[in-house]
């Protein structure tokens, strides 16, 4: 059990060291000749207007609250999946239950009209 | 026992015993050794991918691909490798470097992280986590943030509107994903993922339970970006997207990423309803099991490629109503209908069993498919009949000319 752990942590640190190595054999057999023309960033042949972090209207803003209830209650949902085999009927209709109670929030949403692209 | 990579393990473990080192650090070196393995491995087959990729989308458009290099033009991705390695790297001005040199490391490392936990064989596993399938719906949500972090730290706008498509994406598809893969492990009562391939014993999962198998192909291919979804890199509207601003090895990780990532998600949904190495003598000589694998991931990419090059790209407003107001409450019907057959159907023979689930399925989907034609009619009657705006003045006669 730890030792499954232990793997996944060696694999955590070594991961990012093969595309870093990747980075690191173009940084010295590449040819390195910046230039203020050629660094400029791609816009369709004009130079960019202003800069680009600007604020943007996030349209699915509504899309992403839901998301967030969705996922929070099905990780509630895992462990009575996991369980399923010992469950008596009983149980098994109470997460019936509370799926059905999923619908109906996913319902509200959708005719609230959270779930339009406004 | 045909299984090579336990007996060099058990090998290298008595070796290291023998030469006087500590138990905790023995595993340790093990564990290093494995990744090692694993991720080399897994890149040597991204390398062959680029070769894949090529040729298949050549022979789906009627083309020839590469054939100059080698046999077949195997050596091809080689020289695209070099290609690649000696190119200028340009960072844009304003770009965030930090950010924008973390970005193409964090794509290819989440994927590669997915690989710890898919089965290659019974006993070939980097490690059996008991959460299997949660450690994949966190490691695949982190890849997305590489192209996020690509995207922000680009300086440029295209790059940052692909990177807020990426968001939405992500957002929607991960929750029919997640409902979907609840099925399997439903069945199997465990969320480790070998466990899930072990249960798989009389008959696969995607005969007990289709419907979730291809809500988990087409909400994959949603979280992979590729076409029809791809609206992250859509060529004809943000030039391409999160990547626009990258050149060089930092663009091919990305590429490779992307490549891996596909062939990966064919992994987990083989492992998961397609018996992963489940095969013909694949429990008494487990390399077997190694091909049968292979086998069926590549299936499941060729089927994920050829989606992808026969569908157009869809907009990005009916591809939010596609996932929250099909896919996924259709999902959490195929979720309520398996579970509750499952319980009532468990304690039949196994042909009852599964012809029942079957049964269920197949209903499913006719309910499914005739819910949408009924949709489709409705929408086809508003597209052919829009509402009169004004009435448009008369036509002149088109005889008067001659």
């Amino acid at each position: 059990m730890l030792n499954d752990w232990l793997f996944i942590g060696v694999f955590l640190v070594l991961a990012p060291v093969f595309p870093l190595l990747a980075l690191v054999i173009p940084r010295i057999i590449a040819p390195r000749k910046p230039s203020p023309l050629k660094n400029q960033t791609y816009e369709c042949g004009i130079e960019t207007v202003g800069e680009s972090w600007v604020q943007f209207r996030i349209q699915y803003y509504i899309f992403a609250l839901v998301f967030l209830v969705f996922d929070v209650e099905l990780v509630f949902l895992f462990p009575w999946a996991i369980a399923f085999e010992q469950l008596p009927i009983f149980a098994v209709l109470e997460g019936v239950l509370f799926v059905l109670i999923l619908i109906v929030g996913l319902v509200y949403a959708w005719r609230k009209g959270a779930l339009e692209w406004v | 026992m045909g299984d090579p990579v336990t007996a060099i393990s058990q090998w290298l473990e008595s070796l290291f015993l023998g030469w006087g080192l500590a138990p905790g650090w023995v595993a340790i070196i093990q564990a290093f050794i494995g990744v090692v393995a694993i991720a080399t491995f897994v890149l040597l087959v991204d390398i062959l991918l680029v070769w894949v990729e090529r040729k298949v989308v050549a022979r789906f458009q009627d083309r020839l691909g590469p054939n100059r290099l080698g046999p077949f033009g195997l050596i091809q991705p080689l020289a695209d490798v070099i290609k690649l390695l000696i190119k200028e790297d340009i960072t844009p001005i304003g770009a965030d470097r930090i950010v924008y040199n973390l970005a193409p490391i964090m794509a290819l490392a989440t994927v590669l992280l997915l690989w710890a936990v898919v089965p290659l064989a019974p006993t070939i596993v980097g490690t059996d986590l008991n959460v299997g399938v949660l450690y994949i719906v966190a490691i695949g949500a982190l890849g997305t943030l590489g192209i996020i972090m690509a995207g922000w730290a680009s300086n440029n706008k295209y790059a940052l509107l692909g990177a807020f498509r990426t968001v939405a994406q992500m957002v929607s598809y991960e929750v029919p994903m997640v409902i979907a893969i609840m099925v399997p492990v439903i069945l199997a009562g465990s969320m480790g993922i070998n466990t899930i391939v072990f249960s798989q014993s009389p008959v696969w999962y995607v005969v007990t339970a289709p419907m979730a198998a291809l809500i988990v192909l087409i909400s994959a291919i949603a979280e992979l970006g590729r076409a029809p979804f791809d609206l992250a890199e859509a060529e004809s509207e943000i030039v391409a997207g999160f990547h626009i601003e990258y050149t060089g090895m930092k663009f091919g990780l990305f590429y490779a990423g992307e490549l891996l990532h596909a062939l990966t998600m064919g992994g987990i949904i083989a492992s998961l309803f397609l018996g992963g190495w489940r095969g013909p003598g694949a429990e008494t000589y487990p390399i077997l099991g190694v091909f049968y694998f292979f086998l069926k991931s590549f299936f499941l990419y060729w089927v994920i490629m050829w989606v992808k090059y026969s569908l157009p790209r869809i907009r990005i407003d009916h591809m939010l109503n596609f996932n929250w107001k099909f896919l996924t409450p259709l999902s959490l019907v195929v979720l309520l209908v398996t579970a509750v057959l499952h319980k009532l159907l468990v304690g039949l023979p196994d042909w009852q069993y599964v012809i029942g689930m079957l049964l269920a399925n197949v209903i499913l989907f006719w309910g499914t498919l005739y819910v949408l034609r009924r949709y489709a009619r409705t929408e086809r009657v508003q597209v052919a009949e829009p509402m009169p705006v004004a009435v448009p003045p008369a036509a002149p006669m088109s005889s008067s000319q001659s």
